[in-house]
């Protein structure tokens, strides 16, 4: 099983597509470090103008843990997208260039050779994660500094010492793989449906964009679904920047992300195995 | 060659839809066949083929491969199989060599470096290695794809339309190819083929199959010879010809293609046939017979229709 997940690694490492996500991430890092280094006092001031007449802040605010926040705050949402471009390939893109009729005919399971897929994907949705995660708290501190941590949120505002931060980026890090893995569970389903590339990586967009829309809309009878769509649970990883962590809301979220794993990879299982190849 | 089975299939059906692909075929494959599987387009050669790789489920039948069930022993069977599907398809961004390596390793076997690049000279790929797929010419993927099917050193090779697309070169390396892994190498091999004279010239046994039912099946020397020569007769004068054969036995099927007259005979006919051109005073400036597959695939399909 390690030789052929080792094989699939390969396989996504030397499609050019594959770095489309750890460049695009790189360039928009850049960009809002270098906006934040010239520009950020301003930004900061539109952000806190409204607790500035109940809060005084003293010294760095704005260091490099604040800043890899506002990065990881403003580009999770469209990691999905890069991580389903290359995931919503895995089985698709096989059957479109015809390369499945040989791998299909081996003597190794279908099983085996999708759960292998699956865990391809999965060190490729870790390794762009680290990536983010590295450039936006590595850069960050070289350009800013260290200090406390301002975190601000819709319902108030978390103070953190500096020496209690970088675990804390390590949880949500952590949290935020399970959330994309459900997204890479989701389109490598979605890639056992169809003979096309394309299809798999724009309905897993559509899907999220669809479930957001839903978890944003104030409506009594959606209110029903909402805590079982995986979108809704994909930002728990700012609660790993609440004090005292909310650890309850943190495990039920965790445990409705790996149900959606597990339901999305057991369809998956069922279609990969059962599926007459045809293309 | 000998009588040992290895391939076995009994009653195969599969529907797709309203659609009946393969509609109760059966056939056996034996030890050291080069067995020819025919068809036109449609008639289900590519659907029989995936289900004998367990690419598509059969909807009835059995097939037993190497004296097993393909149902209960997938894995154990596709290790002694090498195949190629159609168009062989490889990972275009990597080179032949990695692409060998993988389908290897996906075979379950270690192969060095060293009998990759064996298995790519023995398909005339040496030189070509190190290549990236997605600069190969469709002969060069004709013929890894054949590389492909050998890397593993199977037992049973299965290759469906595998000179689609090469020069006539490219042909008859394969052909020689064929019968080197036949006669040398002691393969038993499947060759689906449009290209009947190929199939004449190095299948042992075949099936001819049309709607997904099979028309014809054994030796390729005992099914054309069960049937007349097809002659043809040079004259000088083919109207004239025709007239003199009208009531004869053979006017049935005798048919004018242009200074020649064409019909079917067996071969101890032919001096009366000349005997009654000659007596009508005719030019016969020559007579040539043949019995060819391709004339008897015709007329199985003929006769279906």
């Amino acid at each position: 099983m390690i030789r052929v997940i080792g094989l699939e690694v390969m396989k996504i490492a030397t499609k050019p597509r594959s770095y489309i996500g750890f460049l695009a991430i790189a360039i928009i890092i850049s960009i809002i470090e270098f906006a934040l280094y010239v520009d950020g006092k301003a930004y900061l001031e539109f952000i806190t103008q409204s607790i500035e007449q109940t809060f005084y802040f003293e010294g760095n605010i704005l260091n490099g843990y604040l800043v890899a926040l506002i990065i990881l705050s403003t580009l999770i949402i469209q990691i999905p997208l890069l991580i389903a471009l290359v995931t919503g390939d895995l089985v698709s893109g096989e059957a479109a260039s015809g390369t499945i009729r040989i791998l299909l005919t081996k003597p190794i399971s279908r099983m085996k050779i999708l759960w292998a897929k699956f865990a391809a994907g999965g060190i490729y949705t870790g390794l762009i994660l680290i990536w983010l995660g590295s450039l936006a708290l590595g850069v960050g501190v070289i350009l800013f500094g260290t200090g406390d941590l301002v975190a601000l949120r819709s319902d108030g505002l978390v103070v953190l010492p500096a020496d209690d931060v970088l675990w804390r980026f390590g949880a949500a890090l952590s949290i935020s793989y399970v959330s994309l893995m459900v997204v890479t569970s989701l389109s490598l389903m979605l890639s056992c449906f169809s003979d096309n590339s394309i299809g798999p990586i724009i309905t897993t967009m559509a899907i999220i964009i669809l479930f957001t829309i839903i978890g944003t809309m104030d409506v009594p009878v959606l209110d029903r679904i909402k805590p079982f769509l995986f979108t809704t649970h994909m930002i728990i990883w700012k609660n790993m920047f609440d004090n005292p962590l909310s650890v309850e809301v943190i495990r039920s979220s965790a445990i409705i992300l790996l149900a959606h794993i597990g339901i999305f990879m057991g369809i998956a299982t069922y279609r990969f195995t059962t599926k007459d190849i045809l293309s | 060659m000998s009588s040992l089975p290895i391939i076995e299939i009994k009653s195969l059906v599969k529907v797709f839809g309203a659609f009946k692909a393969v509609d109760n075929l059966s056939f056996t494959v034996f030890k050291g066949d080069v067995f020819g599987f025919l068809g036109p387009n449609g008639a289900g050669k590519s659907s029989t083929i995936r289900m004998m790789l367990s690419l598509i489920n059969p909807t009835a039948g059995e097939i037993s491969i190497f004296g097993k069930s393909l149902l209960n022993h997938r894995k154990s069977i596709l290790e002694k199989i090498g195949s190629i599907v159609e168009k062989p398809d490889f990972y275009p961004h990597l080179s032949a060599e990695r692409n060998l390596l993988i389908f290897a390793t996906m075979s379950g076997v270690s192969v060095t470096r060293k009998k990759v690049h064996e298995v790519l000279e023995l398909v005339g790929l040496k030189g070509r290695e190190r290549d990236k797929i997605k600069n190969y010419s469709h002969g060069m993927k004709q013929r890894l794809g054949i590389a492909q099917t050998l890397i593993h050193d199977p037992e049973l090779i299965i290759l469906d339309e595998p000179t689609t697309g090469l020069d006539p070169q490219g042909i008859i390396d394969i052909r020689n190819l064929i019968l080197y892994l036949k006669n040398e190498k002691g393969k038993t091999i499947v060759l689906s083929s449009h290209i009947l004279s190929e199939v004449e010239l190095i299948a042992t046994r075949m099936v001819i199959i049309n709607k997904g039912k099979s028309m014809a099946e054994g030796s390729v020397k005992e099914l054309l010879n069960s049937e007349d020569l097809v002659i043809s007769i040079n004259v000088d004068n083919p109207l004239k010809a025709m007239n003199l054969l009208e009531a004869s036995p053979w006017s049935k099927s005798a048919k004018i293609e242009t200074s020649s007259i064409v019909l079917h005979a067996a071969h101890e006919d032919i001096p009366e046939i000349n005997r009654i051109l000659m007596q009508g005073s005719l030019k016969v400036y020559g007579i040539e017979s043949r019995r060819k597959l391709e004339d008897y695939f015709l007329k199985l399909l003929q006769e279906a229709v």
